[in-house]
């Protein structure tokens, strides 16, 4: 069983082409940007099994075209790395393009399985520092760059994206060091700068959680432009 | 036959017989590139257009009627020619007079011309009043054979629009017979069918043929007269490319002088356009420019048609439309697309000329059609919103790789079919007044068969599908003898000689049927199944409103439990729709479009089990309702495709709106990611969709202030409007969509 947040039967921003996402539940993090807190809580959501959303995915096949397929996202996917292998697996068999789109913070063997069925990965690497890690997402940086540097070494196609929020990261130095770290990495062949945003606060307001960021402007598209310059 | 205006085009079939399709298939030469080829605006195009818009804001200032000339009866020949700028322009003809003057056409009901001129402070005047006192027309016809439950029928608004009041429309005349063929060889053909009659029986069927031939015949001189009024001698064959547009235009222009139909559609003129475009421009006469200029032109003329409408009229169908609907592309028999450079052309104009909801461009879709147009197309529909896609591979092994679209989903083989425009019945109303036994709250009417108001504290399913079905087999009885009363009368008063004319003379002809609130009557019957739906009574102890607990499944999320509700619902209509004979033989076909006519609907259905209010819109065509939708844009697009076009022949219209940045990052990702979601839908076989790319927020900005947006234009239900045309409750009801948003 694979518990569920929602689905989303036309997902066109987290892989390419034209994907059906399925946002799992569960988060082990809690970064301040967050803007799903609605999938943190680790016992809720709905159960399905992998068998059953296959089948979901599969009623949108033709709509995928060359480019498109699944995209696991979340919460944290890979939390659910055992019944989330069963659902790419059936996907891969059926030649659908998989895709997942992780935090990079959890490894183990059932990762390793998953990763071994998966076309593409979206990592979204929050900082370029362990400090800022450290004090925005509850935990090092370390275990993402070992996550990416296993990605390299099995050539798995990764996208690093990386949302940029004024005052934590929209700085040069910020962008320079992911510049190193894709150049770093073969298996990197894009990167994906997404504009913080604010729309998820009423999110918030309906847990009754506190929204850290509730203070932080949005960044300008033009902002956004002139970091992409920089990589 | 050979005629020296022919010289350069390979010979086939269609010099010995009127065969338009293979004069395109021996002849036309498929382009399988990109858009890079397109030329702009010229000068000339930029000043005419701006004298147009000038006229559109003048119109626009008016309340939506420049000038009605009140004295002549709308025809071929009764108005002097008109311009918008003699010296400068290259194709020529107009309704009346002077551009977006409206002319009075009391054929189809001399009351209803007579309101029209006075909803905008016209009066019809004495001498036309005069003219037809002693005329019967189409409306006097009808009113005269129409039954007292006819009659209920049309007062209770179950059955609505019909086209008892005004032009039928929805009939596609061959106007390029006229550029192909030369008009005199056109009257010598249908004067030999004529002549051929003579040696068979004669009987009411024949004899009306025998008399119809006459009329055709006549018209087709008239034709004739009126281009001869504009220098112009369309006896010929067309000699050349411009030649070639303006016979053509000459003929559709002859038949919306003759007819204020509904909607008085083109048929599939760019790609045999493109043959004498390529032949001028291989013998060095044409330039890509001017092969643009000749286009633009053309498009200029069609986007100043204009009908005389009442407001009850324009409740119906809002933001006088006149469907100059256009088919483009598409597959052919052996292979090849029918895409050429011309095609491009047409969807260039609303670069060259600016977005707008006329012609009605509709892309005949298939997945085999060249990436580059497919492409294309999508940009156009990301930057204008003034296209929608039908699917071309359901089509096609039906109809063949000739045929066109009336109005907004209605196909047919062009020049050799022809349909009986019926409009709507309310599927929503209906099974309210079945729940009450035979009476209509909203309009306190007594209808249909009469039995006691259903029992119970909550609805039982079954027994609700048993009652709702002897409904709907007394209404689509009721609905078939009222269509055939109409048409009976349209032909005897109405007919439409010119585009008739321009069809063989043995047509094969359907009855288009339709239902509305289709996705309420879905809705409302999961609610019944799946969740505890308790009826409030009035006094009288009848049922005013339901009191539904509990979740049920929606239609509009891709779930077969509702969808497939929705689908046996069309099919149980047409197979009750079948079981009485039409007018003619008619082929009874079935559509699920409803215009702009869902908000009239909804304000005249009390509340249903689905949740849905007393008055509130219903959603348009086979749409799911606003807001129902939980799985994204593809669930909700796989519950239409679900609708069998087995079913409804006449067409399943879906409007979609989108926001940009659901659709992808950038314009690139979302031009592919349109073809993607097109090519998945209609590998569902589902018919038809409406494209928008746009914000809401636009849409309110444009509702509270127009002037700001003059040229907003969206696709609302198998075709365009401009937004500021709406009356503010349908512009309300366009807000109130559902906008696929992803978050």
């Amino acid at each position: 069983m694979l518990r569920v947040h929602s689905l989303q039967s036309l997902g066109t921003v987290d892989g390419p082409g034209v994907r059906f996402v399925v946002f799992l539940q569960g988060c082990h993090l809690r970064c301040k940007c967050c803007h799903n807190p609605d999938t943190w809580d680790r016992d809720t959501g709905k159960e399905i099994t992998p068998d059953e959303l296959f089948k979901k995915a599969k009623r949108y096949k033709e709509y995928f075209g060359t480019d498109g397929g699944i995209t696991l996202s979340g919460g944290e996917p890979l939390l659910q790395a055992k019944e989330a292998y069963k659902l790419l697996m059936l996907c891969k068999q059926d030649s659908i393009n998989t895709c997942i789109d992780t935090s990079g913070a959890v490894m183990n063997a059932d990762v390793r399985k998953v990763l071994s069925v998966t076309d593409r990965v979206l990592l979204d690497i929050k900082y370029t520092n362990d400090y800022d890690y450290r004090r925005n997402v509850g935990c090092s940086i370390n275990p993402v760059i070992d996550f990416l540097d296993y990605l390299d070494s099995n050539s798995i196609p990764t996208t690093l994206r990386q949302v940029i929020i004024p005052g934590l990261n929209n700085d040069k130095e910020n962008i320079k060091k992911l510049k190193t770290i894709r150049d770093s990495h073969k298996c990197v062949d894009s990167v994906e700068l997404l504009p913080f945003r604010k729309i998820c606060e009423t999110k918030y307001q309906e847990l009754k959680i506190i929204f850290p960021l509730s203070d932080t402007p949005e960044p300008t598209v033009e902002e956004i432009n002139n970091l992409y310059k920089l990589l | 036959m050979i005629h020296e205006n022919w010289n350069g085009f390979n010979s086939g079939a269609w010099q010995n017989e009127i065969n338009v399709r293979d004069f395109i298939q021996t002849n036309y030469k498929e382009y399988c590139g990109d858009d890079s080829f397109l030329s702009g605006a010229t000068e000339r195009t930029d000043k005419i257009m701006s004298k147009v818009r000038e006229l559109f804001r003048q119109e626009r200032a008016k309340g939506g009627v420049l000038d009605i000339d009140t004295e002549t009866v709308s025809s071929l020949t009764s108005y002097a020619p008109g311009y918008i700028d003699k010296e400068n322009e290259i194709i020529v003809g107009m309704q009346t007079d002077s551009p977006l003057k409206r002319g009075v056409n009391p054929f189809g009901g001399i009351r209803m011309a007579r309101q029209a001129c006075a909803a905008y402070g016209y009066k019809l005047s004495d001498k036309v009043e005069q003219e037809f006192m002693f005329r019967t027309t189409h409306n006097d016809g009808v009113f005269r054979a129409y039954t007292d439950e006819m009659r209920s029928a049309r007062h209770s608004h179950v059955i609505t629009g019909l086209p008892d009041a005004y032009g039928r429309g929805r009939i596609i005349g061959d106007y390029r017979r006229v550029a192909l063929y030369g008009v005199n060889h056109l009257i010598n053909a249908k004067k030999a069918d004529k002549k051929a009659m003579a040696n068979g029986n004669f009987n009411a069927e024949t004899t009306r043929q025998t008399e119809e031939l006459f009329q055709q015949i006549t018209f087709l001189g008239f034709m004739k007269e009126m281009a001869a009024m504009y220098g112009y001698d369309i006896s010929e064959p067309a000699k050349n490319a411009r030649e070639a547009i303006q016979w053509t235009y000459f003929a559709y222009l002859a038949s919306i002088k003759e007819q204020n139909g509904a909607a008085m559609s083109l048929g599939r003129v760019s790609t045999f356009f493109d043959i004498y475009i390529e032949r001028d421009i291989a013998n060095g006469v044409l330039t890509e420019k001017e092969a643009q200029e000749l286009m633009d032109d053309f498009v200029i003329k069609l986007r100043i048609a204009r009908h005389l409408r009442t407001q009850e009229y324009n409740e119906l169908f809002g933001g006088d439309p006149m469907w100059i609907t256009e088919a483009v592309g598409g597959m052919g028999e052996d292979g090849r697309s029918l895409v050429t450079k011309n095609s491009f052309r047409l969807l260039n104009t609303l670069y060259t000329l600016g977005s707008s909801p006329e012609p009605n461009i509709t892309i005949l879709w298939s997945s085999s059609l060249p990436e580059g147009f497919n492409r294309f197309c999508a940009k156009v529909s990301v930057d204008t919103d003034s296209i929608q896609y039908e699917n071309d591979d359901v089509m096609r092994p039906i109809y063949g790789d000739d045929y066109a679209i009336a109005c907004c989903v209605s196909a047919m083989k062009i020049g050799k079919q022809m349909q009986f425009f019926g409009a709507r019945c309310n599927l929503a109303k209906l099974l309210l007044i079945a729940l009450n036994g035979g009476y209509d709250t909203s309009s306190d009417i007594h209808i249909g068969p009469q039995m006691s108001v259903i029992e119970g504290t909550t609805l039982d399913f079954d027994t609700v599908m048993k009652r709702f079905d002897k409904y709907i087999e007394w209404l689509m009885h009721l609905y078939v003898n009222t269509m055939n009363v109409i048409h009976y009368m349209h032909d005897k008063y109405a007919y439409e000689k010119t585009q008739m004319a321009l069809h063989d003379t043995d047509v094969e002809r359907f009855m288009a049927f339709g239902i509305a609130g289709l996705s309420v009557v879905a809705d409302s019957l999961s609610a019944i199944k799946y969740a505890k739906v308790r009826p409030i009574r009035n006094t009288n102890g009848y049922i005013e409103g339901f009191e539904t607990t509990g979740d049920f499944p929606k239609y509009g999320n891709d779930d077969d439990r509702v969808d497939f509700i929705a689908r046996d619902m069309t099919h149980k209509v047409i197979t009750e729709l079948r079981k009485t004979p039409t007018y003619r033989n008619a082929i009874h076909t079935l559509s699920v479009l409803t215009i702009t006519s869902n908000v009239m609907y909804g304000k005249n259905t009390a509340a249903t089990p689905d949740g849905r209010g007393d008055g509130e819109p219903f959603a348009p065509g086979a749409n799911p309702m606003h807001n129902r939708e939980e799985n994204g844009a593809l669930a909700s697009l796989n519950s239409v495709a679900k609708i069998s076009y087995d079913d409804c022949r006449d067409g399943v219209s879906n409007t979609f709106s989108i926001t940009p940045d659901t659709l992808g990052h950038t314009d690139e990702e979302r031009y592919s990611n349109l073809v993607s979601i097109l090519d998945g839908y209609f590998a569902k076989k589902a018919h038809h969709i409406n494209v928008n790319v746009m914000n809401r927020e636009t849409l309110i900005k444009a509702y509270e202030n127009p002037e700001d947006y003059p040229n907003l234009t969206i696709r609302v239900s198998g075709y365009a409007v401009n937004f500021n045309k709406l009356s503010r409750e349908q512009q309300r009801e366009v807000i109130s969509r559902t906008f696929h948003e992803a978050i």
